[in-house]
């Protein structure tokens, strides 16, 4: 990362400032009400159901690591979608910074910058609330868990920029949500284990993305973690992320230089 | 033409300038901006003139660096944009066609963002910032978000940006469009002023008066190419007479009354809702037009604008 790139970082931040409360309600509202909501109210009829498919663990500790990576990569999303496509079609700031001399791929690096700040910071407020609810077993485990889960945001959000700033039309933003963010969301492993598929499905599941965010925000928070999935994990999730940024080098430059 | 100073003093020089777009992956590329070339000397003010799609700004995005060009050479402040492009827009302002201010931040807060991104120092960008709100008459705004700002303020905010990083070329893509005449004189002044500090100026304009008052030069485009160079007065003196005639007759009669009176004029051009006659002497054609008893609606005997010159090279008025 470079000085450029800290410039649209900064420019940025000096918006946040101003939504920055917001945000922050938001990011401990939600995992508050969801563990409330599914941990405590559906765990408890799952528990009394079958602990052993979970391996043994309450639903609520099984539950909270999954959501923690899905919600990571939804925040991500939302922050790589709507304000990418304002500042190209509409307040224009990528415009009127490209008449600079930053380069478009400092806008993606600064964007992005941006961008793993809000994921770390909300998988941070959620973490926190995983403490409140004795959810975490120790600090160590806590940030392991911030670090993997702000991961899988960064690795939504790299090939997710790059694609933004190409979209014309809001309604696009609308459909990948719904069509790819919201069935990740809920067939990715986060509600229940993968192993549960039917055995034709399992291997599209172990291929999404999110799964890989999920099996290791849970391998972290449960210790049950082994080295070669761990690293599998983290090798797709930067995979993504490199590819993300590779792309984005190259739409950036050609939407902003047109 | 003849450019007789030194090479380094032409800050900015085209030739066979091209802009082509795709508009989708598989359309035939769209020809914009279709082999022109012009030169612009230090301190000179130059503007492209031209109706809408002729490729002023297509041209602007070129020199400003942020559109690379399609075919044909061009150097800014003696630098390749394919190469320097960064080195040169950190040397040259940019006011562009569309408004790209921050609303949701105050007017000051957009110099200070603006300045931040040319990499200039903290402290000095608020000095900066300080200076060139008092320049655009903004001092007593610089707080208030730029939502609430007028346009003519909203464009004086983006000249002020413009100038943040002392730029010694200045673009600006249409810099009165949508104002009023009073709030264009004052951004006139302005740009009188800063064209008096030794900025070098390059403007487009749809505007016949904007471009005789502020240009030394200009350039007048059409579908993509130039289409005549010369100074306002020049291109007045080639390619029209020095006075007009306007004649308005009942709507359909113009054009046969052109018939008729054609021989009193050395051109005649027929509009939708006027007659003109052009003429060396405005009010002896209207005595002899009279003398006809061709009895116009109205008449008006004017001098020759840059309008004319306009419809004569291209048979198209300029504002639709
Ligand atoms: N990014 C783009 N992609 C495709 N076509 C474009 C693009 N930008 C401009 N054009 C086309 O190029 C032509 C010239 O446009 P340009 O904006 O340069 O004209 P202009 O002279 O500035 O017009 P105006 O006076 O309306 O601002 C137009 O036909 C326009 O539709
Ligand atoms: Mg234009």
């Amino acid at each position: 990362m470079n000085a450029p790139a800290l410039r649209e970082f900064s420019y940025r931040m000096i918006r946040y400032r101003r939504t920055w409360r917001g945000t922050a309600v938001v990011s401990i509202a939600n995992p508050l009400m969801f563990l409330l909501a599914l941990g405590g109210g559906l765990g408890t009829l799952v528990d009394r159901n079958g602990p052993a498919a979970l391996g043994e663990v309450s639903y609520v500790s099984f539950l909270a690591p999954g959501l923690l990576a899905a919600a990571t990569m939804q925040t991500a999303v939302l922050e790589s979608t709507g304000p990418v496509y304002e500042s190209v079609r509409g307040r224009g700031n990528y415009r009127a910074a490209t008449a600079t001399s930053v380069q478009p791929f400092h806008l993606y690096q600064g964007h992005l910058l941006f961008i793993a700040f809000r994921a770390t910071t909300s998988a941070l407020a959620f973490v926190t609330v995983m403490l409140a609810f004795g959810l975490s077993r120790s600090p160590g485990t806590a940030l392991a868990l911030v670090g993997a889960a702000a991961l899988t945001g960064v690795a939504f959000a790299a090939p997710t920029v790059a694609w933004a700033v190409g979209v014309r039309r809001p309604s696009s933003l609308d459909s990948a949500f719904r069509f790819v963010v919201m069935p990740l969301y809920l067939l990715s492993g986060t509600f229940f284990s993968v192993d549960q598929l039917p055995a034709a499905v399992r291997p599209l599941a172990w291929a999404t993305p999110l799964w890989h965010g999920v099996d290791l925000c849970r391998a972290i928070s449960l210790g049950t973690g082994r080295p070669a999935m761990t690293i599998v994990h983290l090798c797709c999730l930067v995979a993504l992320t490199v590819t993300g940024c590779a792309v984005g080098r190259t739409t950036y430059r050609r939407h902003l230089h047109p | 033409m003849a450019l007789q100073t030194p090479a380094d003093d032409v800050l900015l020089h085209a030739d066979g300038l091209v802009k082509r777009y795709r508009r989708t992956r598989r359309s035939e590329p769209f020809t914009a901006v279709d082999g022109i070339g012009f030169a612009v000397r230090r301190g000179e003010a130059f503007g492209f003139l031209g109706p809408n799609g002729a490729g002023k700004s297509s041209t602007m995005r070129m020199i400003a660096c942020v559109s690379p060009a399609s075919a044909g050479t061009l150097r800014v402040l003696g630098h390749d944009p394919a190469a320097d492009g960064a080195l040169i827009r950190s040397r040259i302002g940019v006011v562009p066609q569309d408004d790209t201010l921050d609303a949701e931040l105050t007017v000051r807060e957009n110099i200070l963002v603006y300045g931040r991104y040319f990499g200039l120092p903290r402290r000095a960008v608020r000095g900066k910032a300080a200076e060139l709100l008092e320049f655009a008459q903004l001092t007593e705004r610089a707080d208030s978000p730029v939502e609430n700002l007028s346009g003519g303020m909203r464009r004086r905010l983006t000249i002020a940006r413009s100038l943040v990083n002392d730029p010694e070329i200045l673009l600006l893509d249409e810099p009165t469009t949508g104002l009023d005449p009073q709030a264009r004189h004052a951004l006139w002044d302005k740009l009188f002023r800063l064209k008096r500090s030794g900025i070098t100026l390059i403007l487009t304009t749809h505007y016949m008066d904007e471009a005789e008052q502020l240009c030394d030069r200009l350039v007048v485009m059409d579908h993509g190419r130039i289409v005549a160079t010369d100074t306002p007065a020049g291109l007045i003196g080639r390619h029209s007479t020095p006075e007009v005639l306007e004649l308005r007759f009942h709507p359909g009669a113009q054009s046969v009354m052109a018939e008729k009176l054609a021989d009193l004029a050395v051109r005649t051009e027929v509009l939708p809702e006027r007659l003109l006659l052009y003429t060396a002497d405005g009010r002896t054609t209207l005595t002899r037009v009279l003398a006809r008893n061709a009895d116009p609606l109205t008449s008006l005997v004017r001098r020759a604008t840059l309008e004319d010159v306009f419809l004569t090279l291209t048979g198209r008025t300029l504002v639709d």
